[in-house]
């Protein structure tokens, strides 16, 4: 199949950037990133510079490969990362515009690859419980109720893609933040650190410059993880929790 | 005291305004709709000009007028300035925008609220404001019970203004946005405080639909029957 393809091209990130057109001959079984592979190799036997997007496991766990394709973080497949959605979901002859995420926390480094580093930032303030290394500790030796533990887990499975924060139009992570603050509080290794962990975070949040929430719950439908906003009321329980409760 | 500072002006506590302060304006309302059904009362406005007297002029509902109109500017101010920091924190935008999930009124609630405000503007305008500072409302000290002291006679001005069909519209356009804020305000005031549970979260959605219908609705009603009175 044919696809013509807009590509947003960014040289670095003071470059005001501008879209360009290429065409590209690809097949239903190739994943998004295969037919940019195919894309860069033309690009490269025509001596011009290739598009940089980011990708790494390419098994739809790592989170890397976040682009916004015709208007979607991870493309138009919900419950899929842009690695994991393939060509056949698209007709020959399709226009596909291809952008990076968008949000003044996340900037452009250069065409579709966005620096996420306040999402580390947001994690060292607290997304982390904790404990003395040694022997890994007995499986059972903490009880946890099976309902909390999947619970929990939901919330785990964000890859910290940043999709929630590309498709929201405040470009607010709560939604990134949330599940973290839950997959850890939820838990009783992480309970012990909840309150401070919230405080951080959310400081952390606000000083990387991310928008607030309006819950509108454009981050849930687009989050490759199926994430709920659910989360979100949890933080701002556990926000107000913390500002009110707790011993300092 | 810097932990109270720290939490109203964090990001969460910004929006925990936003919630309390709407949800206080969402009480006021069913108040304020059958007060005003008096309107249509068929009584030449005499239960409505009393049940105004009786409004203005009680100190307790005075004080929680005061509060009102603080809570109004506070909401309005406050949600202009969310609006500001949350385009900022979007920078540019989107060639294609073909977002899932996203109401037009949860995305537009900063605009509807300006329609709103303009809307309430021309409305204590031309009511609250000719009646409190100005002369241009007459006075009734007829009504038995009310011999002597002087009821302002905002019946006839409010029929007066409904009997034009320009301001009947103006008045459908602003009880039209309010429905649109409500549809998300209502559900939304509630997951910013943190109440989102699967066992009560589709009750508040539902009171919610229901509320943004049916009290703008009953508003709506008031000045198109007066209008074909």
């Amino acid at each position: 199949m044919k696809l013509n393809l807009k590509i947003w091209r960014q040289k670095n990130s003071n470059d005001k950037g501008h879209y360009e057109a290429h065409s590209v001959e690809a097949t239903g079984d190739m994943s998004f990133l295969e037919m940019m592979d195919v894309l860069n190799e033309q690009l490269i036997n025509d001596k011009k510079e290739p598009v940089a997007f980011e990708h790494d496991c390419r098994e739809g766990i790592c989170g890397s490969c976040n682009m916004v394709i015709n208007g979607q973080p991870h493309g138009p497949q919900s419950g899929t990362t842009t690695c994991q959605l393939h060509m056949r979901h698209f007709k020959d002859g399709d226009d596909i515009v291809i952008e990076p995420a968008r949000a003044a926390a996340f900037p452009v480094i250069k065409d579709l690859v966005v620096d996420r580093s306040s999402f580390d930032d947001i994690i060292q303030a607290g997304g982390y419980i904790s404990v003395n290394t040694g022997q890994a500790p007995d499986g059972n030796s903490i009880p946890i109720e099976k309902d909390m533990a999947m619970q929990a887990f939901d919330a785990a499975t964000c890859i910290g893609c940043g999709a929630c924060v590309a498709a929201c139009p405040n470009g607010s992570a709560m939604l990134f933040t949330s599940a973290k603050v839950a997959h850890l509080g939820l838990l009783p290794q992480g309970k012990v650190e909840h309150t401070r962990r919230v405080q951080s975070m959310v400081a952390t949040m606000d000083k990387e410059g991310f928008g607030m929430c309006s819950n509108i719950g454009a981050c849930e439908a687009e989050c490759p993880k199926g994430i709920s906003i659910e989360n979100i009321a949890m933080l701002n329980r556990s926000y107000i929790a913390s500002v009110f409760g707790g011993q300092k | 005291m810097k932990w109270i500072i720290n939490f109203l002006f964090s990001s969460i506590g910004k929006k925990i305004i936003m919630s309390l302060t709407g949800l206080f304006l969402i009480s006021f309302l069913p108040v304020h709709l059958l007060g005003n059904f008096q309107l249509m009362a068929g009584d030449g406005g005499e239960a409505f000009n009393t049940y105004a007297y009786f409004m203005t002029n009680n100190p307790l509902i005075k004080f929680t007028s005061y509060g009102l109109y603080f809570f109004i500017l506070l909401h309005a101010v406050q949600g202009i300035m969310i609006a500001i920091k949350n385009k900022s924190a979007k920078g540019s935008n989107y060639k294609v925008s073909t977002y899932k999930n996203k109401t037009w009124a949860s995305n537009n609630m900063a605009f509807l609220g300006i329609l709103i405000f303009a809307f309430l503007c021309i409305h204590m305008g031309d009511f609250w404001f000719k009646m409190k500072f100005t002369s241009q409302i007459a006075m009734i000290d007829t009504y038995p019970g009310y011999e002597g002291i002087g009821v302002k006679d905002l019946y006839t001005r409010v029929a007066a203004a409904f009997s034009q069909l320009w301001i009947v519209i103006v008045y459908l356009i602003g009880l039209l946005a309010l429905g649109f804020h409500l549809v998300h305000g209502f559900s939304s005031a509630f997951q910013t405080l943190g109440l989102n549970h699967k066992k009560y979260t589709p009750l508040i959605k539902g009171l919610g639909y229901a509320y943004s219908v049916l009290i703008p609705l009953g508003f709506a009603i008031i000045p198109i029957w007066m209008y074909f009175k």
